[in-house]
């Protein structure tokens, strides 16, 4: 059931593409039914699956003189990712019901990225997860330069730049090791079980996770983020933030780390304190996690701020992976899933419910509009996605940052301090845009009243399929807030799975 | 090459080559046809008419030239070994063949030269010396198919009378061409010298001991000079650019394609065969003289000039043929690790890139006839004007840029993966592979550019709106489903070519 999640998406994409002219309702519609039986594929999947169990979908030889293989398959962190991607492609597709220019390519790229990205996080042959993983890059490339705003061209070729810089250090790093294992076989799984000499690890752990790290905001390589998330369209940066980026963090756990988790053993020597690629890699994370906060704190741009925002979030992501403890990772992996959610969110505010009506994102400006009078509906939403972002109890947020640093808290004390710092700060940045964008000082004299209330007026109210959009990520992220068991359980019994075993390795852990 | 149990016919008897050489002689008979038929009965016709009957008959030639191979002994050798037949080299002569049916194709809607005869029978001719070439085990025959194909590529570049950048092109191309054919016999007749053979195999024989004879690496040098003028490897690359763009749209297709092929062929078998036991080592610290490390540097420097040249190029052909030199780069991959695997990496690489090469350049003459140039501006809005054709200008690039799930893609980690798995020393070529890769990621810029042109900068004024002729969208069509089908299932390919070099045990 779950590799029609992928077959459904490239279907639609083609069905999209091959619809007749003069239809101008029909391409998103189409796509809609085809997002919501990704939807129903993907939950009648996980409810298939016991959790705990590693679930074989496809394995079908594919090239066999080089032992690769079409092999699907889905564990819990598989499964939890597909869901936000499910969840995610149909709020993406909500909040471009109003994509008028080229719908039909539009839509049609929409649906080639999500069925890629399904691809990746069901893939457990290697060669096809690096396929699905490159072939999501194109339509990013597209969605941003054709649809997108403020220097499209130029955040569309550095996002592609940067995610083919990217796979071409994980592919350096993958080819060898392919070669090392003697060539037989791309599954993850026996790789995993192949014991590398400790001097390939060494080597081949930084180039991999950096690769995957650069397309998960890995600090300093993450400024393809910001400018691509800007410039993209509202569903475009909806997905960069909320899918796109937990490709890359996805692909340094399920890669990365799992092939190669000697690499995070101590070096013979230290270099400033750190003796390690796991003391170096973390720290860049904890860089991430402030650096994007007091980045974000200083923005113009209201997307900027929002951009910046997922750097530091996907900061606690990274970091979780490096705990290398169970608390630390399913935190990490639920931290995917919420950053999903809300980060969708914010830019559906942004992009959609405030941007497309006043055309302008400066933050200035914004401020003497007083949004909360004329749209209450996206200030409202924006409210409650900020006590998201923030981490409040009851928000998916909280759960996930709280397991985080729980685990950082065990792996490296100090670290956990300043990341406490970095949360302070993203409090901060996000009540001043929330104060800035939404309620900001109201007109004092009687004539500005009037010129506000016309301005109003002249508002197109928040439609239909923008408040099913926010209400279905608001929910989804309340529930799993409330109730985060829903998905700790299909998370946690996960890692007693073999391919988890350098959890149990002893030594540095 | 030493098959056991291979069918050796040393008489010399003619009939029996003339038996082997079938298809080749299929076509010459068939370029004298195509001559023939248009110089007698098709004067002053109408052109396009005369394009397509010549364009047919050199289609009924190919096919039924393929089709006489399936007839063919499998393993059949000539002359004392000179001229071999082997399931190896039948898969690409088919190869060939198809190439040269697509550019045949492609040539039917263009207009370039009122000589339509003679055009169609040059290039039956140069794809006659292609198949020869492919089926030398003889430092002679190479040299002889060599000069047989250059000398029609030659012609072809220059068939675009009105146009002085083609006459332009050809004399470069052929002045290039002459110097390289020189270094090439004097690096043969070196090797002669050496070894007192011409056959490849006895070569290798000759010349195999512990210690290289300085003689031997002056042979090696020139030899490489030579081949790599004809696989355009950076420092032997200047003509390309040139050439590609003087050159009439298909003949650039052809030379960028068939003649590609047929080059690396060649090169990987004077290479493997006959300075076996030469090989040196190019691995990271642990440099042995041979010809592998002067490959390795050929490849080096042909991935670096033809990505970093190509990003600053403003004429589409110039950055297909920059690219073209950077593909050279990531070709020798193949050649380096001297093994099986190696071969039928880079074979599966050359015959798909130059299904996408040729593919490109079919879209590049209906742009050229539609704005009357090939500057990257002349793209602009074309995605409007041919939806069709522009998606399969995307697969093209696409391919060639390596985006899965395409052709290209495989072929890169069919040649990285060969490299790295059969190189002695274990991953010595590593450092090679990740230059490959991080300039992989360079080329997509220039990729990118022109894709941005058709898609999405709409074009300036009012361009005229030609309708996009028949034939040619028809095999564009075709050329863009190949390359998709051939790399979503690679196996097509990779299976039979597997079991032919390993049967021929080259």
């Amino acid at each position: 059931m779950l590799a029609w999640t992928i077959y459904i998406s490239f279907l639609g994409a083609a069905v999209v593409l091959l619809l007749p002219k003069g239809h101008a309702r029909a391409p998103r519609h189409v796509a809609l039914l085809v997002a919501v039986l990704g939807f129903v594929a993907a939950v009648s999947g996980t409810l298939e699956t016991k959790p705990g169990n590693l679930l074989t979908i496809a394995r079908i030889p594919w090239i066999p003189s080089l032992g690769i293989e079409f092999h699907l398959a889905a564990d819990g962190i598989s499964l939890t990712l597909v869901l936000l991607t499910a969840i995610a492609a149909i709020a993406g597709i909500l909040f471009s019901w109003d994509v008028a220019h080229r719908a039909k390519e539009f839509f049609a790229l929409f649906l080639l990225l999500i069925g890629s990205v399904y691809g990746v996080f069901l893939s457990f042959d290697l060669f096809l997860l690096l396929v699905f993983y490159e072939l999501a890059i194109i339509p990013k490339y597209f969605l941003i330069a054709v649809w997108g705003s403020t220097r499209k061209e130029y955040g569309a070729m550095k996002l592609a730049l940067y995610s083919f810089g990217g796979s071409a250090m994980v592919l350096i790093g993958v080819i060898a090791a392919y070669a090392v294992a003697g060539a037989r076989s791309m599954n993850i799984l026996e790789l995993a079980r192949f014991p590398f000499p400790q001097s390939f690890q060494m080597w081949a752990f930084p180039v991999v996770f950096v690769g995957f790290g650069i397309l998960a905001g890995l600090w300093p390589f993450h400024t393809w983020a910001p400018t691509g998330h800007v410039a993209a369209p509202t569903a475009g940066s909806m997905l960069l933030a909320g899918v796109v980026m937990k490709l890359g963090a996805y692909g340094c756990l399920r890669v990365a780390i799992t092939l190669f988790p000697s690499g995070l053993d101590p070096w013979d020597f230290t270099v400033l304190g750190l003796d390690s690629w796991r003391d170096a890699l973390s720290i860049l994370a904890v860089i991430g996690i402030v650096y994007g906060a007091l980045v974000a704190l200083v923005q113009q741009d209201f997307k900027f701020v929002i951009g910046y925002s997922s750097v530091s979030h996907m900061g606690f992501v990274l970091l979780g992976l490096l705990t290398l403890n169970t608390v630390g990772l399913s935190g990490a992996v639920l931290q995917m899933f919420s950053h999903g959610i809300i980060a969708g969110l914010l830019f559906a505010v942004v992009g959609r419910m405030v941007y497309d009506r006043t055309h302008t994102r400066d933050l200035p400006s914004l401020q003497v509009m007083s949004l909360n009078k004329a749209i209450p509906f996206a200030a409202v939403t924006f409210t409650i996605a900020n006590m998201a972002a923030m981490g409040l109890p009851g928000f998916s947020g909280f759960v996930a940052e709280l397991q985080v640093l729980i685990g950082s808290w065990r792996a490296f004390p100090s670290l956990a301090v300043l990341t406490g710092f970095g949360i302070v700060v993203s409090v901060a940045y996000s009540l001043r845009v929330l104060q800035s964008a939404f309620f900001g000082e109201r007109a004092n004299s009687a004539t500005n009243e009037v010129l506000e209330e016309q301005r109003h007026s002249e508002l197109e109210q928040i439609t239909i399929p923008e408040r099913i959009g926010a209400m279905l990520l608001i929910g989804t992220s309340l529930i799993i807030g409330l109730w985060p068991r829903l998905l700790l359980d299909l998370i946690g019994p996960t890692f007693d799975l073999p391919h988890f075993d350098w959890l149990r390795r002893g030594g540095v852990l | 090459m030493a098959a056991e149990g291979r069918r050796l016919i040393s008489a010399a008897g003619y009939l029996e080559l003339l038996e082997l050489a079938a298809p080749e002689a299929v076509l010459v008979f068939t370029g004298l046809v195509v001559l023939a038929v248009d110089l007698l009965a098709l004067r002053g016709v109408e052109l396009r008419f005369r394009l397509f009957v010549a364009a047919m008959i050199a289609f009924v030639g190919c096919t039924a030239a393929m089709g006489w191979m399936l007839v063919l002994p499998e393993q059949a050798a000539t002359f004392n070994g000179m001229w071999e037949v082997s399931p190896a080299t039948q898969f690409i002569k088919v190869a060939l063949l198809a190439l040269t049916i697509f550019t045949v194709l492609l040539s039917v809607d263009t207009d370039f030269t009122p000589h339509v005869g003679e055009y169609f029978a040059l290039i039956l001719l140069a794809a006659v010396g292609m198949m020869f070439l492919v089926s030398s085990v003889d430092i002679l025959m190479i040299f002889v198919s060599l000069e047989l194909t250059s000398l029609c590529l030659y012609i072809l570049t220059a068939f675009s009378k009105r146009k002085p950048q083609s006459a332009e092109a050809a004399l470069k191309y052929f002045l290039f061409g002459s110097m390289s054919a020189a270094f090439t016999l004097f690096g043969l007749s070196m090797l002669y010298g050496l070894s007192n053979a011409t056959n490849l195999g006895q070569i290798a024989q000759a010349v195999e001991g512990p210690s290289l004879d300085p003689l031997l690496v002056v042979a090696i040098v020139m030899t490489v000079i030579g081949l790599g003028f004809k696989v355009a490897a950076v420092p032997f690359h200047l003509w390309a650019p040139d050439t590609y763009q003087g050159a009439p749209a298909p003949s650039a297709a052809f030379i960028a394609s068939g003649s590609k092929v047929a080059g690396f062929f060649i090169f990987a078998r004077v290479m493997m065969l006959g300075f076996k036991g030469a090989e040196g080592s190019a691995a990271w610290q642990a440099y042995l003289p041979g010809w592998v490390p002067v490959l390795a540097v050929l490849a080096a420097a042909s991935m670096f000039l033809g990505n970093l040249a190509a990003i600053v190029q403003s004429s589409v052909r110039r950055l297909l043929a920059y690219s073209a030199i950077a593909h050279s780069g990531y070709m020798f991959l193949g050649i380096l690790p001297h093994g099986q695997q190696g071969m039928v990496a880079l074979v599966y690489y050359v015959i798909t890139y130059g299904l996408a090469t040729l593919g490109a350049f079919g879209v590049l003459s209906i742009v050229e006839r539609q704005t009357g140039g090939d500057r990257l501006s002349d793209f602009a809005g074309f995605g409007r004007r041919a939806p069709a054709v522009s998606m399969c200008m995307a697969i093209f690039l696409l391919s060639l840029a390596g985006v899965p799930p395409l052709a290209g893609f495989m072929g890169k980690f069919l040649v990285f993966a060969s490299a790295l798995n059969e190189a002695r020393g274990g991953l010595g070529l590593l450092w090679l592979v990740a230059v490959a890769l991080l300039l992989t990621a360079v080329s997509f810029y220039y990729y990118l550019k022109v894709l941005k042109q058709i898609f999405i900068v709409k074009a300036e004024g009012e361009t005229g709106t030609t309708p996009t002729p028949v034939v040619s969208q028809v095999v564009i069509i075709l050329l863009a489903l190949l390359v998709v089908v051939l790399g979503c299932a690679p196996n097509l390919l990779i299976g039979p070519l597997l079991s032919a070099i390993q049967s021929a045990g080259a």
